[in-house]
């Protein structure tokens, strides 16, 4: 199964990204913002890092990237995208996923190792782990806190869409804990912590990020099948 | 040579970190009597003629889908700058 990893100019993680894509037994592809074809793939990641435009809010521009039209119609069709950190702020942008991303309250860069509860495994992303599991992965940001209003909270908690929630303290001031959320049709997921960091024995805090990439092959499979 | 002027602010409800950070250090220069900042976003666009209903009309569309994000800001104002704050 191929998934397809977006770089555009500020990406940091889209190396990381592919090489978490691997280790979970999938085919990444390189995908490149300024083409206007997914050259194939059944699934794409946005990863973090910081992308062209976030001069005016994060995401912003790059939400009108070429690639990004694809995408969008990609996900629209039911093709499991996620979204990480930035990646996560380009997907709100784009209106894939609701709410927004702002400044952390506390008003301060921050990267940790950070413990997430997993509260949806009803995702393209999140199948391979188990309701209330919990994991750690690590956590950089700047502008990360995750913000909606009270009827959008509502609805995401009412239709069980917050998909990851923080443990231990909220890191970054996001409201009701929300670390990550999905879209109706739980195909396109955006979390702000880094999965792809968590995917090999002495790198990161451990292998909690893999499920996230395991899932998707399996979720791309049953779409085949 | 028109130039319109588009302010863009954090909703009220939402926190603003810059704006806390600012009102942080105003008393440390002597600035004792401000109790709260917020701190926003204001656009200059220039056009070459002069500032129509049209050009207007854009610019409000431009500051709600690209300038401004309506679930964290509010576009507080879109006008033709005026001659006294239109910089050389």
């Amino acid at each position: 199964m191929k998934v397809g990893v977006v770089t555009f100019p500020g990406s940091l993680d889209d190396g990381d990204a592919r090489r978490a894509v691997t280790l979970a037994g999938g085919e990444a592809v390189a995908l490149w913002h300024a083409d206007a074809d997914l050259r194939g793939v059944d699934a794409v990641v946005l990863p973090g890092g910081f992308s062209y435009g976030d001069y005016l809010r994060c995401g912003a521009i790059a939400r009108f990237a070429p690639v990004m039209t694809e995408v969008v119609r990609a996900a629209e069709g039911g093709m499991p995208v996620l979204g990480i950190c930035n990646g996560f702020q380009v997907l709100c942008e784009s209106h894939l996923l609701p709410g927004a991303l702002v400044r952390n309250d506390h008003q301060k860069f921050l990267c940790k190792d950070q413990r997430l509860r997993v509260e949806s495994t009803a995702t393209a992303w999140t199948a391979d782990f188990t309701a209330g599991q919990e994991i750690t992965i690590p956590l950089k940001n700047g502008e990360g806190g995750f913000v909606a209003d009270e009827a959008t909270l509502d609805r995401l908690e009412g239709e069980g869409r917050v998909v990851f929630r923080y443990l231990g303290g909220n890191p970054n001031g996001s409201l009701r804990d929300i670390a990550g959320i999905s879209n109706e049709r739980g195909n396109v997921v955006g979390l702000m912590p880094h999965p792809e960091h968590a995917v090999e024995e002495l790198f990161g805090p451990g292998l909690d990020g893999l499920g996230l990439f395991t899932s998707v092959l399996k979720a791309g499979l049953g779409a085949i099948a | 040579m028109g130039r319109v002027v588009i302010d863009v602010m954090p909703k009220p409800e939402i926190l603003d970190p810059q704006g806390k950070a600012v009102v942080g250090a105003l008393p440390r220069l002597g600035f004792d009597v401000f109790t709260s900042v917020r701190q926003g976003k204001r656009f200059e666009l220039e056009v070459e003629g002069d500032v129509t209903p049209e050009v207007l009309a854009q610019a409000r569309r431009a500051a709600e889908t690209l300038l401004s994000n309506p679930v964290i800001e509010d576009v507080v104002s879109v006008r033709e700058a005026d001659t006294a704050e239109v910089q050389a």
